[in-house]
């Protein structure tokens, strides 16, 4: 579905780009394929998030290229791509437009479509999806975002994503910032789109178990590159990278204390 | 062991226009010293208004209706607004949710730490001797002191979670309430942070620490008793590992069904998490709160509100299943 | 009931900043709208006798030309008013342009934007003005308020400029952007109204200021000839010498008056910013 291939971001900062430079992204290259689920797992600051506006075209890459079915992605019209990619943000507070009710944010969603298309389709469309993904649109729907708990907010996010039905989903830390209880169910939709509706996912976590319990195959990020990228198995029982093992030993467990000594 | 929190039938909650939003319904809680407190539940269920009732921090529209906070020996509420202010900081020090994102951008560290401090005294010590001891306090927490000169945009997330735990502890407060310190940081830091709040309890750097986080994992860590809320309740209480082993509330079951464990398997596994939303509080459901989401309901629960009690030894349960 | 009283009474101690400053710019405008029609002496009419102390007839007395000092007082106002809203209005409006532009699509455009804000903001406003005002020879109201609204708007560029920079950078504009939202559409209808009550602070400053600069202007001989302001009614007392001659009655109160205005504006500016800036207003 998507290649990227040596990417690399650059940001520089000060008058006419002559300040300090930040190396965000660094000559990263991989694989999404069709129906897959694929983690990015990495501490906050190692580039995640540099990657997925890179792939949704919301930043232009320093270097190194991204294709979407063999097409870079910068020679399809945007609107076309964005069509086929779209996605989800990790604070649901920050994604909604506090100034204007939820319903505004599914229904801007229709105009990445060429056709007119009426209200009373679109009102149908929105029923159908929220009720896909387990919400009452009696109780969503006509509330300002304030009023809903931050799981029902990324659920609406992730609604706004299947009304445009893309292939692929980015999903950065959409569950970082909802309850435990939310989180399983979210990251059971993920499934289900992946398992059922074929979609391909990109899956951006710090939390090395939530990468496990959704996906196939995990990269690990850190620093800007990738150092490591295996199936789940693989990275679990014989983790390469020094990185990876203190991502996994720093997961606290539900039955275990961590030790710590007091020096 | 002294008794540091005696929190008994805490009732509170805020004054909206649509009515009394009674965030905190009957709460009891007890903290002896040397102890970490966890205290879980899903956002929204009066956590951190809780807390703030527990310090007696009743600002508008926030409002105490019952019960009374007895900490370290003093009434909390047999005092004057202006009296408890003099107290947070110096008896018991909260360190608020999100609070790391609050530190004043403009000013360095120790401006900040100087801003506390005259606060609090009426004669406050001099500029040196507060510098004397945040620089202690630093190095008792592993910060380097040189972050003292800086900028909080110049520190990471946790060396700023760590700044604000040093600024709240810097005048030896007896009892700590951490809200919810650890959730907006990646699992590494969030381990330091564990590490942090657990050496400053047991090296009595503070005598009792209470640690709100709506992740319980994040809080079987460190916590030797954990008591869990919803929709305004405590539903259970207990210790620690008495509840890991074996919860005994539906809700607690459901909590910990929610636990994503780093396992091969867990690929394969459909975990349930709750399904449903918690109650409204202007509203919230007739007999137990939890009926609505809780796979265990039975008709009594619909009707009546099971209260808390001690249903084996040292563990309290309100559940219409383990009362009889 | 009690409670109630109570509420309304923290309500009160709460916004007393804002609230004094609308109750103060209220009485400014009641007292020349209305005052217009409740006290129909022409202003530029000299049919009394000349500098006469405050009496029944003339109740700030008269001017050097012997026209009725209330009477123009009332109209100064109102037009020093209508300068203030018109000019502070093209401020802010100038000052949103560039500075959404420049905070939005920040890179090059933005350094450019900021090289010429920065140059706006460093020559004195006032130096300026006096060179444009004393090049252009037509002294309309007009002008007055193209060259006030033309020279003040840098801070407010500066101030949008940094809201909407810290916007942009907020998730739903990422969202609108892939939702395939045009950028126009982009800053006016998600970013802008996130700033509305910044905007609404900027604007009160910004008329604050305009009236203060037509005073200025007007004072050292720049203003609108045929237009009776403020700032002319002090210029012509400044021109026959109203302190030495002791008139108080005709210079006293246009520079109260003044005076009042900007307080009433900023505490306005002050009252808002401590409603809408959580810094200021958290764990007092
Ligand atoms: N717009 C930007 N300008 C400058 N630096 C940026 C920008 N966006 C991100 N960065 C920097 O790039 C690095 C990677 O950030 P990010 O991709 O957000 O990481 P993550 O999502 O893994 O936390 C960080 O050091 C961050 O400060
Ligand atoms: N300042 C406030 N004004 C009105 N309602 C509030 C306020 N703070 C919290 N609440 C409400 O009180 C309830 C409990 O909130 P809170 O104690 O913050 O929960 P938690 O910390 O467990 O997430 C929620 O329903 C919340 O909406
Ligand atoms: S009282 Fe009933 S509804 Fe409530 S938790 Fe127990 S079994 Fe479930
Ligand atoms: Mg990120
Ligand atoms: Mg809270």
């Amino acid at each position: 579905m998507l290649r990227v291939e040596n990417l690399t971001k650059i940001f520089r900062t000060g008058f006419l780009g002559k300040g300090e430079e930040i190396i965000a992204v660094n000559e990263v290259s991989f694989l999404l394929r069709k129906g897959e689920i694929l983690s990015l797992i990495g501490e906050s600051g190692s580039g995640k998030t540099t990657v997925a506006r890179l792939i949704l075209k919301l930043l232009r890459p320093t270097s190194g290229h991204i294709y979407y079915k063999d097409t870079d992605i910068w020679d399809i019209p945007s609107k076309t791509y964005w069509r086929k990619i779209q996605a989800i943000f990790q604070d649901p507070y920050a994604s909604f437009n506090s100034f204007y009710k939820v319903d505004r944010i599914l229904k801007n969603v229709f105009k990445l479509f060429p056709d007119k298309i009426s209200e009373e389709e679109k009102d149908r469309k929105i029923y159908e999806v929220l009720e896909r993904i387990g919400l009452d649109p009696k109780e969503v729907l006509g509330k300002h975002p304030f009023e809903l708990s931050g799981g029902q907010m990324q659920r609406l996010l992730l609604a706004r994503c299947l009304i445009i039905d893309p292939e692929v989903i980015i999903a950065d830390e959409p569950t970082s910032m909802i309850d435990a209880s939310m989180r399983v169910i979210l990251l059971n939709i993920l499934k289900e789109l992946s398992n059922k509706a074929g979609k391909s996912i990109i899956f951006i976590t710090h939390d090395i178990s939530q990468a496990f319990y959704v996906s196939d195959r995990v990269l690990v990020m850190y620093r800007g590159r990738i150092v490591e990228s295996d199936s789940v198995e693989h990275i679990l029982f014989s983790p390469q990278h020094p990185y990876t093992k203190r991502l996994i030993s720093d997961v606290p467990k539900l039955h275990e204390k961590f030790k710590f000594t007091l020096t | 062991m002294s008794l540091v929190l005696e929190a008994r039938h805490i009732e509170g909650g805020y004054n909206l226009g649509a009515g009394f939003l009674k965030a905190v319904d009957n709460c009891d809680l007890y903290a002896y010293e040397g102890e970490i407190v966890g205290v879980a539940g899903e956002s929204g269920c009066g956590k951190s208004t809780l807390a703030k009732l527990i310090m007696g921090f009743t600002k508008p529209p926030l409002k105490l209706v019952g019960g009374k906070s007895i900490v370290d020996g003093i009434d909390i509420y047999g005092l004057s607004w202006k009296e408890r202010r003099s107290l947070w900081g110096k008896v018991v020090t909260m360190i608020p949710q999100a609070s790391m994102n609050a530190l004043n951008p403009t000013k360095r560290i120790r401006d900040i730490i100087f801003d506390v401090v005259k606060e609090k005294f009426p004669i406050p010590p001099s500029k040196s001797e507060v510098l004397d001891m945040a620089k202690k306090r630093f190095e008792e927490i592993g910060l380097d002191p040189v972050a003292l000169s800086m900028y909080p945009i110049e520190l990471s997330g946790g060396m700023k979670q760590r700044a604000v735990i040093a600024v709240s502890t810097l005048l030896n407060p007896s009892f700590l309430i951490a809200d919810e310190p650890t959730s907006a940081l990646d699992v590494s830091t969030q381990k330091l942070l564990l590490e942090l709040l657990y050496t400053l309890v047991r090296k009595k750097i503070v005598k009792t620490l209470i640690f709100i986080s709506h992740d319980i994992v994040t809080l079987r860590q460190i916590c030797d008793k954990m008591c869990i809320m919803y929709a305004g309740e405590i539903l259970e209480i207990s210790d620690t590992e008495a509840i890991m082993n074996r919860p005994l509330h539906p809700y607690t079951k459901g909590l910990m069904e929610s636990v994503i464990s780093l396992s091969p398997s867990i690929r394969k596994t459909t975990l349930k998490g709750i399904p449903g939303a918690p109650p409204n509080l202007l509203n919230p459901p007739s007999g137990c709160r939890f009926h609505p989401r809780c796979p265990y309901a039975m008709p009594v629960c619909r009707k009546k509100e099971p209260s808390l009690r001690e249903v084996e030894e040292g563990r309290f349960v309100a559940c219409w299943l383990h009362l009889r | 009931m009690a409670e109630k009283i109570v509420n309304a009474g923290r309500l009160i101690v709460r916004y007393k900043k804002l609230l004094i400053g609308v109750i103060m710019l209220s009485a400014m405008v009641i007292f020349c709208v209305p005052g217009m029609i409740l006290y129909p002496v022409d202003p530029r009419a000299i049919i009394f006798r000349d500098l006469q102390p405050p009496s029944s007839t003339n109740p700030l007395g008269t001017d050097v030309f012997g026209r009725d000092v209330l009477a123009q007082l009332i109209h100064g106002t109102y037009n020093s008013f209508r300068i203030g809203i018109l000019a502070g209005l093209i401020a802010t409006l100038i000052g949103i342009a560039i500075g959404a532009t420049a905070g939005y699509f920040g890179g090059i455009v933005d350094d450019i934007l900021n090289l010429v804000t920065n140059t706006f903001l460093v020559i004195p406003t006032l130096a300026l003005l006096i060179v444009i005002a004393s090049y252009i020879r037509i002294r309309s109201e007009l002008m007055m308020i193209l060259i006030i609204g033309a020279t003040s708007w840098p801070w407010t560029a500066r101030a949008i400029r940094a809201q909407v920079y810290s916007l942009k950078a907020r998730e739903f504009v990422d969202l609108a952007k892939i939702s395939g939202l045009p950028r126009h559409e982009i800053i006016i209808f998600e970013i802008l109204p996130n700033m509305l009550s910044y905007i609404v602070m900027c604007f009160t400053l910004q008329m604050a200021g305009a009236i203060l600069s037509e005073a200025g202007l007007s004072a050292i001989g720049l203003g609108p000839t045929a237009l009776i302001t403020l700032g002319m009614i002090l210029r012509w007392t400044i021109v026959w010498e109203a302190p030495r001659i002791g008139t108080w009655w005709w210079f006293v109160p246009p520079g109260l008056i003044i005076t009042l205005i900007a307080v009433s504006f900023l505490l306005i500016n002050s009252g808002l910013d401590e409603i809408y800036n959580p810094r200021l207003r958290r764990m007092r």
